[in-house]
């Protein structure tokens, strides 16, 4: 298989207006005979759902959650980056651009990227348009901060829930699709397998979580805005809901799968309080802009908070300022996290043990409460909410967490799959974060591919295709897949085993935590390989799902969930391995410069890892997309 | 701690419900509200019994979608979501009694499972300002006072989880209601539309079967995300506004 990024020729900057004069356009009395199926609300789903019905598409869309308004962009706190340069601070799209390549650490492709940075100026003004709320100054125009390390202030934002007020925008948009009857909506309903027939993608197979049935639903089109897949690691900071399903499935019905192995882990979470924890919470990495980072000197082992003050100075380690003196506790996400696991790996960990310092003692000496209350209000109320402990006057825990994954379905630049008619948009997608992605990156990522990119490039597919080509569900490509998806759940339910889904679950997340984690070395790799492996044949004989198809399941819904999580966990161990260099947010421990930094092969791993499934149990194979760069040169990271 | 449970159980929508007692004996107060249910959960698929279902996602009190009425209160006894009350809110030896939303136009669908799409039926009748994707003006061109974009994020930092009718002894859906008709009535962008959406809203907050308010302000007191009744206030104006002037009479 060749794979074909279709990048368009040209200047990067005439790229995108280029291509898409160069689309062929549906007839817009014609639009209407078109079926098109979104999986997922997210910022990804709604905004494409709403832009394509808009047009005059059909539009069926899924999400399993009871409403869409609940998909996981809801969760999204920082803000949302777009190249306004409103800030009369040199912001331009190609600043934007730059920045973003070299922040995934050069294993992006240059034409995509520079598309979102164009297009990021036109999502703030139809957010605005909508109604969102943003942060505004007292003139009445929109206010902008500087995020996650950037050099200018290009971060539009909503108090701390800019996730929530840019998904009500495009959930309102949805609403008045629905309204239109342009969109027919499925709440609770989870979408089991993808049908492909002569080659394309032409519907799905869907589960009604309350009833339990199982339906097929035929489409011109395609499209998964699925999200991301960190509950790989049973403990993320995606919503217990989150999975890879749709995207696995379509994997096995022959989409690549690009970059799995890259995985961000942010710096700043709630560290782990007990064997019960079910999910990991984030907090703003602002904090990191007033908060020292220490642990101990000589290991404390159960260090409380409350005893912090008893640490002198002279005992403590603030280990980042000391070892990256220019950047200190501002590194990126990365360096942060990954030094905090050594600190830990040394045994001076404080709390279980698995826990740092976050230290605001001395901004509180130096601004006074009032200042840092007005910065970190809310932050510290929910830090103490959760702990118990108050900010204010101990410092908190922390401990890095799975927060993103870069990796994900490859697409080329139309946000098409391998499989002609399946998109992947969003999180979901490989595309545009390389190996590591920025702060406030992700919404704009979600929103450019909804809004501004797929209603262009799913237009050429369609008017290529014609809207006679489509296949009803009584066809025997959907029959099949419906007889696959029937008999996967009799099974699940039929072993009765000794072990809950969840047993399994942790069991997979801890491996992949400890192996395919903040840091990696061939040994782990291969050992987890080998667990997971294991787990996997215990698990089709072992675990216990009550309960029957016929109705509300969440059990049965966890299991099949697991189930493909630890199918994709094998494939993420399995990129892990190949790529033996360190970059972004993975980390090689036989990659490495002499003084312990990340040391990437650009010779050798200047490629998008994309893996084709060749059935169950045989080894996947590896094609790679050489990436090009012409405008941005190469160069190390450096943050000492 | 020791925990005793009565939590509500009903198969289905048709099915009768009842009560059922569990005894939870290792319960950390560290544990967030939904871990213990996890618990709890874990330990009767071991026994071979059907796990309680119940609603959760994304576990950090945005999402909206936990909703369990504890000791007679939505969200249980602080002002936030189910997911973010942690054991440490209970005593050792405590018994909680745990049960779904209860509201007409919420019925239940399992447990405690609720179906809440009315509330997503209610926007569909008018939550939304009218703008196709692309060709809007630029972002700095609408300039909006601070005191109103403010007021209008007050508004729009409902998570739309029901508590304010779970509270209500009318069920009434007003808190909810009035904070969507006030982000956009506050705002410019939502003036062209700002009559014919509070009578439309309205109207299908009704069809729904949701109950009047009669100001006891319990809404406003379970609120997670302390959305203030004088939104109500101002639903109320704007439908008394865009009735004296209906195009629908």
């Amino acid at each position: 298989m060749k794979l074909d990024s279709k990048i368009p020729e040209g200047p990067l900057a005439e790229k995108w207006s280029k291509h898409k004069f160069n689309l062929k356009l549906v007839n817009p009395a014609n639009k209407r005979k078109y079926e098109i199926i979104v999986v997922g609300t997210g910022l990804a789903g709604a905004s494409a759902a709403a832009s394509l019905a808009e047009l005059g598409y059909n539009v069926k869309a899924f999400c399993f959650q009871d409403s869409p308004r609940r998909a996981h962009s809801i969760a999204a706190q920082g803000g949302i980056n777009a190249a306004k340069n409103y800030r009369n601070d040199g912001d331009s799209v190609y600043r934007l651009f730059y920045d973003t390549v070299k922040g995934g650490d050069y294993r992006a492709r240059e034409g995509n990227v520079y598309r979102l940075a164009e297009v990021s100026v036109d999502i703030i003004d139809q957010c605005v348009a909508q109604g969102v709320p943003f942060a505004r100054e007292y003139g009445g125009l929109l206010d902008n901060r500087s995020f996650g390390g950037a050099q200018v202030s290009r971060t539009f934002y909503a108090r701390g829930q800019t996730g929530q007020q840019l998904l009500l925008g495009a959930y309102s948009a949805l609403n008045r699709q629905i309204a239109n009857g342009k969109v027919k909506m499925y709440n609770r309903t989870e979408m089991l397998d993808v049908v492909v027939s002569d080659g394309k993608a032409r519907g799905i197979i869907t589960r009604d979580l309350i009833t339990g049935k199982i339906e097929a639903h035929s489409g011109h089109a395609v499209l998964l805005c699925t999200g991301g897949y960190g509950n790989v690691f049973f403990l993320s900071t995606n919503a217990k809901g989150s999975n890879v399903t749709a995207a696995w499935r379509a994997h096995k019905k022959g989409a690549l799968f690009g970059n799995p192995c890259f995985t961000q882990i942010h710096p700043t979470c709630i560290p782990v309080s007990g064997d019960h924890q079910s999910k990991l919470t984030l907090m703003s990495e602002s904090l990191r802009n007033d908060g020292r980072v220490w642990v101990p000197k000589v290991a404390r082992p159960g260090l409380k908070a409350v005893d912090a003050a008893k640490i002198p100075e002279a005992e403590r380690d603030y280990f980042l300022e000391r070892k990256y003196p220019s950047f200190g506790n501002l590194v990126p996400r990365d360096v942060a996290s990954r030094n905090a696991k050594y600190a830990c790996d040394e045994g001076k960990g404080v709390g279980s043990g698995l826990a740092v310092f976050l230290d605001f003692a001395d901004a509180i000496k130096r601004d006074g409460k009032k200042v840092i209350e007005a910065k970190y209000g809310n932050l510290f109320d929910m830090y103490q909410q959760i702990t118990g402990d108050n900010p204010y006057e101990v410092p908190m825990m922390i401990f890095p967490a799975v927060h993103y994954t870069m990796g994900g379905l490859w697409v080329d630049y139309n946000l098409q799959t391998t499989v002609p008619g399946l998109y992947a948009l969003g999180e979901a997608n490989f595309s545009d974060h390389g190996a590591n992605r920025l702060g406030a990156s992700a919404l704009m990522q979600g929103l450019a591919d909804g809004y501004f990119v797929i209603p262009y490039t799913i237009g050429d597919y369609l008017a290529n295709l014609g809207w006679s080509d489509k296949i009803g569900t009584d066809h025997p490509a959907f029959r099949e897949a419906l007889e696959g998806v029937n008999s996967r759940l009799n099974k699940l339910l039929s072993i009765k085993g000794k072990k809950t889904v969840d047993e399994f679950h942790r069991e997979l997340g801890l491996t992949m935590w400890d192996y395919c984690g903040m840091s990696r070395t061939e040994e782990g790799l291969k050992k987890a390989k080998k667990k997971i492996q294991e787990l996997r044949a215990e698990f089709w004989t072992n675990v216990n799902v009550l309960g029957s198809n016929n109705e509300l399941n969440q059990e049965l819904e966890k299991a099949g969930r697991v189930a493909d999580f630890m199918e994709l966990g094998e494939l993420m161990v399995d990129d892990a391995l190949n790529r033996s260099e360190s970059c972004g947010g993975h980390f090689r421990e036989e990659s490495q410069t002499p003084d312990g930094e990340a040391l990437r092969k650009d010779d050798e791993f200047a490629y998008v890892a994309a893996w084709e499934y060749k059935g169950d149990n045989q080894p996947e194979v590896l094609h790679k997309e050489e990436l090009v760069f012409e405008n941005v040169k190469l160069t190390q990271r450096s943050y000492k | 701690m020791k925990i005793t449970l009565k939590v509500w159980r009903q198969k289905s929508k048709e099915a009768k419900g009842e009560f059922k007692t569990y005894q939870l004996d290792h319960v950390s107060q560290d544990m967030s509200f939904l871990e213990m249910f996890d618990v709890l959960n874990n330990d009767l698929v071991k026994k071979g019994e059907d796990p309680v279902a119940f609603d959760h996602d994304c576990r950090e009190g945005i999402c909206g979608m936990c909703s369990m009425y504890i000791n007679g209160r939505p969200h249980g006894p602080l002002q936030t979501t189910t997911c973010q009350l942690h054991m440490r809110s209970f005593k050792d030896g405590q018994t909680i009694t745990v049960e779904p939303w209860r509201a007409k136009a919420f019925p239940i669908i399992k447990d405690l499972v609720v179906d809440r799409s009315s509330f997503d039926r209610i926007q569909q009748a008018g939550g939304y300002i009218s703008v196709n994707t692309g060709g809007v003006p630029d972002a700095n061109e609408i300039a909006i006072p601070k005191k109103d974009a403010d007021a209008a994020f007050d508004a729009a930092a409902c998570i739309q989880c029901g508590a304010c009718v779970a509270a209500c002894k009318n069920s009434s859906a007003m808190l909810f209601v009035s904070a969507k008709i006030s982000q956009y009535a506050l705002l410019p962008q939502g003036q062209p539309e700002r009559k014919t959406r509070a009578e439309n809203m309205v109207a299908q907050m009704d069809a729904e079967g949701f109950g009047a308010c009669s100001n006891t302000l319990a809404c406003e007191a379970e609120c997670p995300k302390g959305i203030s009744v004088t939104n109500i206030a101002r639903m109320n104006r704007e439908y008394y506004v865009s009735k004296l002037s209906s195009d629908n009479v």
